[in-house]
């Protein structure tokens, strides 16, 4: 995990509000606006994703916007950067009144975007990704040694070191990410805007990035941080702009809040992320891992020598930045991946070479980390996705048939059971709420009575009342006896919900912790500094 | 979500927009007649009557209904897994050749209902086998179907010429096609429902296939949506990340359904070899693979809509066949072009409409929410 | 006749045989390399070809004709631009349509203009292109061998030919040293790249089509007006889709695109030279051999046999911008 504390060194900035008036020490004028939005509104179909939005943001700072997903932040973001056109509203760039029609139009105004997933040509060299739409001209050669010079000297002003002449897909992510920076730069942006840069980065990574948005905002630079990690925006952000269900909802002057606030103003109302339960009563082991070692399909090692066990009747987390190995060790219990060494056994009996049905006969259940892609086949009926993975069960085919009356008996029996909405199984699964989706794999998957339970990141995108309803749901189970295994890149989750910790980190299990133990210690594990 | 995904009523995406689009395809073929000079209209009087006008023009009609009822739903079934096979033409002249062999052997000692299943099966599981190998090389190796099954319409295509001209040509006879088959080697044709209804099937070649195809689209009805197979495959063509986290073996499933779609293709060769001309012909199937692409698509993937899709080109074709006839300007290959255009708007510009309709659908639902 | 005259025969037919085959191979790089899949050349081709017979005939200017061609073509591609561009349609399935329109309706309009059965007339030379005399090939062709591949294999073909060999490294510039190569690379990689760089994705992907349709007519015009001496029914004959089948077995890179051209073309080449005469030891070939070879080749690559065919990442994939 990046810093926690607020570096001392920094300047505190005055106090940034869209709302309230300027204070009598700050005429208008004394401290520029860099970007201010005026009563964006923005609908797409019926959904309204941004309404009547005001942001001031001020020149040289490190502006955050966070809110939870899809509390509306990237709409705001691409129609600041052109990808969509506000039905209303106006934008102002550096008090100028600014129609932003395409991109074109955004780099003109100064704007430059990182986008989450990054907007990279992968088989193109770092030079000709920065040259692309900035080329100087209709050959080629003239503008390549110009551009070269150009890095060389963005790269000694802001630390972006980046060979020019590497092929994109041979770069790790966070170098990727610095030529998404560097074109922005090239382009002589003087805003950036980032949009959730650190999902994909390592915890030593997103430190270089932060370091990188410093010099940025030192050298006169504006940057606009989207995130939903409450922790990157105390670390790193001048003020912080909060989002909620389409609205802009507060403005604050990062050093004046706390984690507590913020968190109350993203979901509307106080966090509980206590979950009630009492003491677990671990029987024997259910599922073990033994010297795990998984590689991807580039052949990187991605679960390297990893073991542990979980029992009947507990449930272990494991903690880790996103992309720690986390999804392949899933996806290999899961029978999805094949492991390259090591053994996972079920009830003491080898897995290995067991495909996803067999795990499943075997007592497996597996809440998969993307239910979009994974979990869940959205353009099928609600009945069709309650049966995925369970095809095979005698109680729903008729012979070859399916018994079509069986299934959908059994879907409306979760619905009512899990209070699905709404209770529709005709309805195609992609037409119900990301919560509700969730409780659609997860009634799936617990109804079917598994001795161990795998899951990830069961509330990713989930809206508060599900959490909560997922949560108790999960320790219900463990309760009742299941080994569960819970992956989550939520820290908060895991010390809510598990029994014991192990912590991950570059494919490896660095530790194991009881929840209890202090969230700092945890995050050094997770950074991979302590063990 | 921009106006292409805004959700529309089913009777819009399923009644009017296919309406649309072939009213636009017909409309420009209307100006093609125009253009050289006769009269639309009384080309579509001439091409109907020719069609539909007499019993002789709907048996024709039925005949070459059947063939694209096979192709069309050769086309859906892998289009529900996800995969494109434009091969059926390969995979139906090769069925040919299995339906042919039968023919020509058990032909000549069974009467036809004792030839027929072994012949249905023989065009079936040639079809099946000339769609193997790009069906392995989708599942094993990743290598595009699309254009693995052009390829093997060619290689197909040499192989049969070179089958017809150098072995299976009658010895001394000029034209590469084998001898007519035996009584046993040819199905009967279906007149008694003409004649229930006092029309004359006269020289048209409908025949029992078309009870096989429609018997094919019932089961690929039920393959589809009623059986943990077609789950599979319906699985697997939306997304294969879920199908495999849920146990469904990719490669068995893309394979499994290229072969019943091959099968398919191939059981096409039926109607036009045992059912019409009784012996086997080169490029008999004379694009039919291709126009399975348009029923499919105009049909939606569904059996029912392909009967429908068929039974219209079936119209085209034999309307088309009068229409040279009756107005020798406009060729056969006037078909070709319908074809084309029918392809083009009902297929590749199915959504052309579909912004516009949008539009209207989501203003009137809104104009109503304001006076309420 | 000796064995090195009847191998220059045959190489310089080769040359005649790959040059719609180049032509047409060309097209689909530079539409495929930005992301939109063609297997409309044919189509467009034999339009191509239709329209440059037509104008020929009428107008007596090949170069008119070949004009009229390039227009027809390109007025194709702008349909299948329009289908798999703006309208986001399959673009499979709008080549298909396209094969169809072009196979029907050059026949359909070449009866009812000419009657005679869908071709055009018989052209006289003066309009169309005519085999050039390079510089010295008279004087050099007694030269043994190096004199006599000149005249006959280098000397001799008609400015289509010659435009067809130049296209390749102009083909490699365009696509590797120009802004426009670099967009369209990239469009065909990620087009999200290309859009969020301030460069429209649907214009440059147009621009490509509109090249791949004059490569396509240029094909049509060679077969109509310098090969043959007018417009055949169906004369393209399956050649789009060997170009097609040469593209992918070029991994879609120019230079490899001429030598796969060049060696489909050497193998039609051989079986017309083969055909009705027995090889010693082996007897008679069939000829239908030859005709399948360039597709079960392109197969064998496919199945990464010989190396692996990766195929643009955006290809067949209409850009929607991403919520």
């Amino acid at each position: 995990m990046p810093e926690c504390a607020e570096p001392v060194s920094r300047p505190v900035p005055p106090p940034v509000n869209a709302t309230a008036p300027s204070s009598p020490t700050h005429p208008a004028g004394a401290a520029p606006l860099a970007i201010e939005l005026v009563g964006i509104d923005k609908s797409f179909g019926q959904v309204h994703a941004n309404k009547d939005i005001h942001l001031a943001v001020k020149r040289g700072t490190i502006h955050g916007i966070i809110g939870e997903n899809g509390a509306g932040k990237s709409t705001l973001m691409s129609i600041l950067y052109g990808f969509y056109q506000a039905d209303r509203g106006e934008i102002r760039v550096g008090g100028v009144p600014t129609v932003i029609r395409d991109s074109q139009a955004a780099i003109a105004a100064g704007i430059g975007m990182v986008h989450q997933h990054f907007m990279l040509v992968e088989n193109f060299t770092v030079l000709e990704n920065v040259m692309l739409g900035a080329e100087g001209g209709a050959f080629l050669k003239p503008g390549i040694s110009r551009a070269r010079a150009e890095l060389k000297r963005l790269e000694t002003e802001y630390a972006l070191d980046v060979d020019p002449d590497a092929v994109i897909e041979s770069l790790p992510v966070g170098r990727q990410q610095r030529v998404e920076i560097l074109k922005a730069l090239y382009r002589g942006a003087d805003i950036l805007i980032l949009d959730e840069p650190t999902g994909v980065l390592t915890p030593a990574e997103a430190d270089h990035l932060f370091r990188i948005l410093r010099v940025l905002r030192d050298q006169g630079k504006t940057v606009i941080l989207i995130t939903h990690k409450l922790r990157e925006i105390m670390a790193i952000t001048d003020a912080v702009s909060v989002m909620r269900r389409g609205e802009m909802v507060a403005t604050r002057t990062t050093a004046e809040t706390t984690v507590e606030e913020l968190a109350e103003l993203m979901v509307g109302r106080r966090v509980l992320l206590k979950v009630d339960k009492g003491p677990a009563h671990p029987g024997p082991v259910a599922l073990q891992v033994k010297n795990l070692t998984v590689r991807d399909h580039r052949g990187v090692t991605m679960v390297d020598d990893v073991s542990f066990d979980v029992r009947a009747g507990e449930i272990v987390g494991i903690a880790g930045v996103a992309g720690n190995g986390q999804s392949e060790l899933l996806e290999a219990l899961a029978g999805i991946r094949r492991p390259s060494s090591g053994d996972i056994l079920i009830d003491g009996a080898s897995t290995l070479g067991a495909d996803p049905a067999m795990l499943r006969r075997r007592g497996l259940a597996h809440v998969p980390e993307d239910r979009h892609h994974m979990g869940l086949v959205l353009k099928f009926e609600e009945y069709e996705n309650s049966i995925l993975g369970y095809q095979d069960d005698p109680r729903f085919l008729n012979g070859p048939f399916m018994d079509i009356d069986a299934i959908r008996a059994d879907a409306r029996e979760k619905i009512a059971k899990y209070d699905i909405r709404p209770p529709n199984c005709r309805l195609k699964t992609a037409n119900f709420s990301g919560g509700n989706q969730q409780k659609i794999v997860l009634a799936r998957e617990i109804e079917r009575d598994p001795t161990v339970l795998i899951i990830g990141q069961p509330t990713r995108g989930v809206d508060i009342g599900a959490i909560e309803f997922i949560h108790k749901r999960i320790v219900e189970m463990r309760d009742a006896g299941k080994a569960i295994l819970l992956v989550s890149v939520e820290l908060d989750e895991i010390r809510a919900l598990a029994d014991r910790v192990v912590v991950m980190f570059a494919g490896r299990v660095v530790g194991e912790k009881t929840p209890d133990a202090s969230e700092q210690a945890l995050g050094l594990m997770m950074a991979g500094i302590a063990a | 979500m921009s106006a292409a995904s805004v959700p529309l009523p089913r009777w819009v995406t399923f009644g009017l927009m296919p309406a649309l689009n072939l009213a636009v395809a017909f409309l420009i073929s209307g100006l093609v007649v125009a253009f050289i000079g006769e009269s639309p209209l009384e080309a579509v009087e001439v091409l109907l009557t020719g069609a539909l006008g007499s019993g002789e023009g709907i048996g024709y009609t039925l005949f070459y209904a059947t063939n694209f009822i096979f192709t069309g739903l050769a086309v859906a079934v892998a289009f529900h897994c996800g995969l494109f096979n434009i091969g059926g033409e390969g995979q139906a002249y090769l069925g040919g050749l299995g339906a042919a062999l039968v023919a020509l052997s058990l032909g000549e000692v069974l009467p036809w209902y004792a030839t027929m299943p072994v012949a249905v099966l023989a065009a079936a599981l040639f079809g099946a086998a000339w769609a193997l190998i790009p069906a392995w090389l989708q599942a094993s190796r990743g290598s595009h179907i699309v254009i693995t099954t052009i390829m093997f319409n060619f290689i197909g295509a040499a192989l049969m010429v070179y089958l017809l001209v150098n072995i299976l040509k009658v010895p001394g006879a000029m034209a590469p096609e084998t001898r007519t088959f035996a009584e046993g080697g040819q199905l009967p044709k279906l007149a008694f429902p003409f004649e229930l209804f006092g029309a004359r099937l006269g020289a048209a070649p409908f025949n029992v296939s078309f009870v096989i195809a429609l018997l094919m689209a019932v089961l690929v009805w039920l393959l589809i949506w009623r059986t943990r197979l077609g789950y599979e495959i319906r699985a697997t063509g939306t997304n294969p990340t879920a199908a495999i986290y849920a146990g469904i073996p990719y490669r068995r499933t893309v394979i499994v359904t290229m072969l019943i779609s091959g099968g398919l293709a191939g059981m096409m060769a039926l109607n036009p070899v045992m059912g019409a001309s009784a012996r086997l012909q080169v490029e008999f199937v004379g694009g039919a693979g291709f126009v399975g692409i348009a029923v499919a698509l105009m049909g939606r993937s569904h059996p029912l809509g392909i009967v429908f899709a068929a039974i219209l080109f079936g119209v085209l074709y034999q309307g088309g066949a009068e229409l040279s006839f009756w107005i020798p300007s406009i060729t056969r290959d006037m078909i070709v072009v319908i074809q084309g255009l029918v392809i083009l708007f009902a297929g590749a510009l199915e959504n052309m409409f579909r912004p516009a309709l949008a539009r209207l659908f989501w203003r009137v639902p809104t104009a109503s929410s304001v006076k309420a | 006749m000796d064995l090195f005259t009847a191998a220059v025969l045959v190489l310089d037919s080769t040359v005649r045989l790959t040059i719609p085959l180049l032509f047409a191979a060309l097209a689909g790089l530079f539409s495929e390399r930005a992301g939109v899949f063609d297997i409309g050349l044919e189509g467009k081709m034999l339009a191509g070809a239709f329209a440059a017979g037509s104008i020929a005939i009428v107008t007596g200017s090949p170069y008119l004709a070949l004009v009229g061609a390039i227009l027809v073509s390109v007025a194709l591609s702008l349909v299948h631009g329009f289908a798999s561009i703006t309208a986001k349609g399959n673009q499979i399935v709008s080549g298909v349509a396209i094969n169809f329109v072009a196979a029907g309706l050059t026949v359909l309009l070449g009866q009812n203009w000419f009657s005679q059965g869908g071709r055009t007339p018989q052209l006289p030379n003066t309009a169309r292109f005519n085999p050039i005399e390079l510089p010295g090939a008279a004087a050099v062709r007694d030269v043994p061998v190096v004199g006599y591949l000149y005249a006959e294999l280098i000397s001799g073909h008609s400015i289509l030919v010659y435009l067809a060999f130049l296209a390749v490294p102009f083909s490699w510039w365009a696509l590797y040293r120009t802004r426009f190569g670099l967009r369209l690379r990239a469009v065909g990689e990620n087009p999200g790249a290309v859009d969020t760089a301030g460069i429209s994705v649907e214009w440059l992907r147009y621009r490509a089509v509109i090249v791949a349709g004059i490569f396509c007519g240029l094909s049509g015009a060679y077969l109509a007006i310098a090969q043959s001496a007018g417009f055949i029914k169906d004369m393209t004959a399956g050649k789009g889709y060997i170009a097609l089948a040469a593209l992918i077995f070029a991994k879609w890179k120019p230079v490899p695109v001429m030598f796969a051209c060049l060696l489909f073309g050497f193998l039609d080449a051989v079986a017309i030279r083969l055909q009705g005469t027995p090889v010693p030891l082996v007897g008679e070939v069939p000829v239908q051999i030859f005709q399948a070879l360039p597709y079960i080749l392109t197969c064998i690559l496919l199945a990464g046999f010989i190396g692996t065919a990766i195929p643009p990442k955006a290809g067949g994939v209409p850009y929607t911008k991403e919520r």
